[in-house]
């Protein structure tokens, strides 16, 4: 039996929480303004707790099982951020309070931005974006403004590799930018040649994942970043690969301009069913006053024995507000409370140990699935998810059969320049005896493939629900449920 | 291992197996990638701290803070002191909702598709609308989300986009920023104050894509946009209204006043004040116009055993399948923050939530009626009817009332002198369900107090 709808359940008449009549004389209601009816459910508290306990029942989570999803640095959450963003200085407090109420918040977000400066190497930090993908916005956005105020008004176009998230050209249209689309070489780098020949005087810059979405290291990274600088072009790096760089490279010592971190992935923020997320943004000295505020700077200088003042600090030709407010404050307590608990050393360990758990599934299941690019990986790997010998069977195939074992499956069918591509991010929290036992789900499914490869096309077998009918939610779209019956 | 809370399971014996394993004498060699000038750069950061040692200063920072838990405050501008109920938090700390992600995998993820499902029809159920997005980050970003809609439907043309001086300035400053790539005019921002949002009408042209005004508008103040959706329609336009959801609870729906896109702020539906966010963006449509919404949709299906279930839909809508064509770059949703305003409506339902709206209503009309008989006060806008805020007009200018009401405990209203040089003197006061009578007479024998000194 499927879980009623929450619609489905109650009675008339019912209600859950109950709350104090006004202590007030009742004031008249605006008789013209009323709506006649509000159809919301009417359930109990009891009932309604049940629905939602037994809905949470029906998900994968990282809580409940390895979650190797690539790109997404499915880590584990540490519980303690989830209480002390709910402290109570912290979750009361509004964000219109004068600034000598608040100076706790203020600090948070303060030495946050100092921390993230120190771990990328860059000048300065704003965390107003709400997500990566705002984060990139404000990259692309600052990068424009950049030439914009230099009175470099003919660069129009934006290079983008074609391994790059589907975000990347779409924040770049978001920006009134062209894109240009620019191929890897056969290691998996940006073809050198190939940016070269698009890097003049009408490029406003390149977006640039490093690692890339192979879960590679930019061989060349320093070159390519030469090439657009030597054309005016700056580069924007997309942080969403942080997780293999902690302590061990700094985005910026590389060159980059600016740069946006998820502190949803690296920083362990929970990823909370596809959001919150929280993309600050770094960057370059030169791009500074650009930045997206306001942002928490000292405004009066702590004098002896004191601690400073912190207030709100516009930047000077900044391209503006990016969301009502001062970001995701909640997620920025979290990813505080993870740095101070991890130090630089931890830090490195981080990502020493999430680059270790990548190498060692992809040597473990190299010799059965399809390696297109055998370098010593970063924090993830991509394999293929099809053999010549096994024509009918497919990536998603594979991520499904997955199911079965108790995993979530591997991100498939991206980055696009794999042919069934099966991203898989093991991360630092997993340890041996779970990377084994995925090793040897996947080696048995490689094996089914081509001993019985009807298992795989008709799972997942064990779990509650089967494949969904994908095609029909499209053609036969019902997007809500009919409340008025 | 000498640091203290790096969740690193691997034992010593592990770890050399694994490097073994993956060809590397040691970790540093895994590495060798990076140019050799940068590698492990030493990081200037404070000694890691164990997790009771952590909790310590995060108590003492959050100590630091003086907020609305410890101190009377009239504070809304856009965030909203409610009660949220216990089990909101309940559901929200479950580790299968908080520790999954997008549920690209359906099979596995009926939970938080169900949710959003759920979700989706509540907000439907609310605004009079068609079909509602999975969320979008807060009230600002969903009407920034709107006007891109807005340019998508009319194909890139109708450059001209209105927006009413009521809405939240912060929404308004927000939409500047997003519009800096594209050739768009938008206007209205300055108009009067004092009209009514018809007002605007002289301002729609065939050029114009979409007009957006809001309900309650940023005063707290209670329009029937009907005349002004008819007006748009006629020029070809559309009518976009950001909402404060917890006056849906009393008031007519935008869709019947002929809204084609609702966007607002989901933070009163049961998320805390938590410095501004994270919080939740509103954005539904009609069924014209749901093919153009941005963000992440869940829609129902059946799966292989003929059980009804829900998947994401429509996807090639998105960035992942349209890359530089796609309207927008948005890819996640608010998804904790949808949950909880799914707990919140569920748990207070058809009668709570009615309860929630008059309860501010009230309390917020008991405010405004006793600062209106103080000596030198008055209400700004006397005549219109609002919602849960209101413009009170001082003797003394806005900041310098604050700093004194402050002095006697009490945080004083969003001072809107900030944004509109029309309102000198003026504060917004927002008084919701929390705030007792006897706060208010508080706060009404402290105004006269203070405006004497």
């Amino acid at each position: 039996m499927v879980e009623p709808l929450i619609y489905d359940l109650g009675a008339p008449g019912r209600r859950g929480v109950a709350f104090p009549e006004p202590d007030v004389p009742l004031a008249d209601l605006p008789a013209a303004h009323l709506r006649s009816e509000l159809p919301l459910p009417e359930v109990g508290e009891l009932e309604a707790l049940r629905h939602f306990t037994r809905l949470s029942q029906l998900n994968h989570s990282i809580l409940t099982g390895f979650y190797p999803l690539g790109s997404c640095t499915m880590k584990y959450n540490p519980v303690i951020n989830e209480d002390t963003a709910r402290f109570a200085g912290f979750a009361h407090a509004h964000p219109l309070q004068p600034i000598e109420m608040v100076q706790g918040s203020l600090a948070i977000m303060y030495h946050l931005q100092e921390w993230l400066k120190e771990i990328s190497s860059f000048a300065a930090v704003s965390l107003q974006p709400a997500a990566g993908a705002q984060g990139e916005l404000a990259g692309v956005m600052m990068i424009r403004a950049y030439h914009a105020d230099r009175g470099d008004s003919k660069r129009n176009k934006i290079l983008i590799p074609d391994s790059a998230h589907g975000t990347n050209p779409a924040t770049s249209s978001m920006s009134g930018y062209r894109v240009v689309e620019i191929k890897s070489d056969p290691r998996g780098n940006v073809d050198l040649e190939a940016l070269k020949s698009e890097c003049d005087e009408t490029l406003a810059g390149l977006m640039l994942t490093n690692p890339n979405t192979l879960g590679l290291f930019e061989e060349h990274v320093e070159q390519v970043i030469a090439a657009v600088h030597g054309a005016g072009g700056l580069v924007y790096g997309d942080g969403a690969n942080m997780n293999a760089l902690l302590g061990i490279c700094r985005p910026g010592d590389l060159g980059f301009d600016v740069l946006h971190i998820n502190l949803h992935k690296t920083f362990t923020t929970p990823h909370g069913g596809g959001g919150p997320g929280s993309g600050p943004v770094c960057v370059a000295e030169h791009l500074v006053d650009f930045l997206p505020g306001p942002i928490s700077g000292v405004v009066i200088e702590p004098t002896e024995g004191d601690a400073p003042v912190y207030g709100w600090v516009m930047p000077k030709k900044s391209i503006g507000r990016l969301k009502a407010f001062h970001g995701q404050f909640g997620m920025h307590v979290r990813a505080f409370t993870y740095i101070l608990m991890q130090g630089a050393e931890g830090l490195r360990a981080v990502s020493e140990y999430a680059v270790l758990n990548a190498n060692y599934l992809k040597e473990k299941l190299k010799g059965f699935y399809h390696l297109p690019y055998d370098r010593t990986c970063m924090h993830e790997m991509v394999l293929e998810g099809r053999w010549p010998d096994a024509p009918g069977v497919r990536a998603l195939d594979i991520a499904k059969r997955l199911m079965d074992f108790g995993f979530h499956p591997p991100t498939n069918y991206f980055p696009l320049i794999v042919h069934d591509a099966l991203m898989i991010e093991p991360t630092e929290t997993e340890d041996k005896a779970t990377l084994d036992a995925f090793v040897a789900a996947m080696l048995q499914i490689a094996e089914e493939a081509h001993s019985n490869p009807e298992l795989l096309h008709g799972a997942p077998h064990t779990t509650k629900y089967g494949r969904m009918d994908e095609v029909r939610a499209a053609r036969q779209l019902v997007l809500c449920c009919d409340f008025r019956s | 291992m000498s640091y203290a809370g790096s969740f690193i399971p691997h034992t010593e014996a592990e770890r050399e197996e694994m490097l073994k394993a993956a060809g590397a004498g040691s970790l540093s060699d895994l590495f060798m990638d990076v140019p050799a000038k940068h590698r492990f750069p030493k990081l200037n950061l404070p000694e890691p701290l164990t997790e009771m040692e952590a909790r310590g200063e995060l108590e003492s920072i959050s100590a630091a803070n003086e907020s609305t838990n410890e101190v009377l405050s009239f504070l809304g501008a856009g965030a909203y002191s409610h009660y949220v109920p216990a089990g909101v938090d309940t559901i929200l700390r479950r580790g299968e909702y908080y520790t999954a992600y997008t549920p690209y995998q359906p099979e596995i993820s009926q939970g938080t598709l169900q949710a959003i499902f759920e979700y989706q029809s509540l907000i439907v159920a609310l605004t009079g609308m068609d079909a509602s997005n999975a969320s979008h980050y807060d009230g600002a970003t969903a009407l920034a989300e709107a006007i891109n809609m807005s340019r998508v439907i009319h194909r890139g043309e109708r450059r001209k986009v209105i927006l009413s001086p009521g809405l939240n300035p912060q929404y308004r400053a927000t939409v500047h920023t997003y519009e800096q790539g594209f050739d768009t005019t938008l206007v209205g921002e300055d108009s009067d104050l004092n009209a009514a949002p018809d007002a605007l009408i002289e301002l729609i042209d065939e050029q114009t894509g979409i007009v957006c005004v809001a309900y309650p508008d940023f005063f707290g103040r209670i329009y029937d946009y009907s005349n002004l959706a008819a007006a748009a329609h006629a020029k070809g336009a559309l009518l976009a209204i950001s909402v404060n959801p917890t006056a849906l609870g009393l008031l007519k729906t935008p869709g019947e006043m002929g809204a084609d896109i609702v966007t607002g702020e989901g933070q009163p539906l049961g998320i805390p004040l938590s410095f501004g966010g994270p919080y939740l963006g509103i954005l539904a449509t009609k069924q014209d116009y749901v093919r153009s919404l941005a963000g992440r949709l869940v829609g129902e299906t059946v799966d292989s055993k003929g059980q009804r279930g829900y998947v994401l839909t429509l996807s090639t809508r998105e960035q992942h399948i349209k890359r530089e064509r796609a309207s927008s770059n948005i890819c996640t949703n608010q998804g904790l923050m949808m949950l909880a305003a799914t707990v919140y409506l569920s748990l207070l339902g058809k009668q709570g939530l009615k309860q929630v709206a008059e309860s501010c209503y009230h309390k917020a009309h008991y405010a405004a009626d006793a600062i209106g008989k103080l000596k030198g006060y008055k209400l700004k806008f006397p005549d219109i009817p609002f919602f849960h805020e209101f413009i009170m007009e001082s003797p003394l200018a806005a900041a310098e009332l604050n700093r004194r009401l402050l002095e006697h405990g009490i945080i004083g209203g969003y001072d809107l002198s900030l944004d509109y040089a029309a309102l000198k003197n003026c504060s917004l006061l927002a008084v919701t369900e929390v705030t007792s009578k006897e706060e208010v007479d508080f706060l009404v024998e402290t105004l006269a107090e203070v405006s004497r000194g």
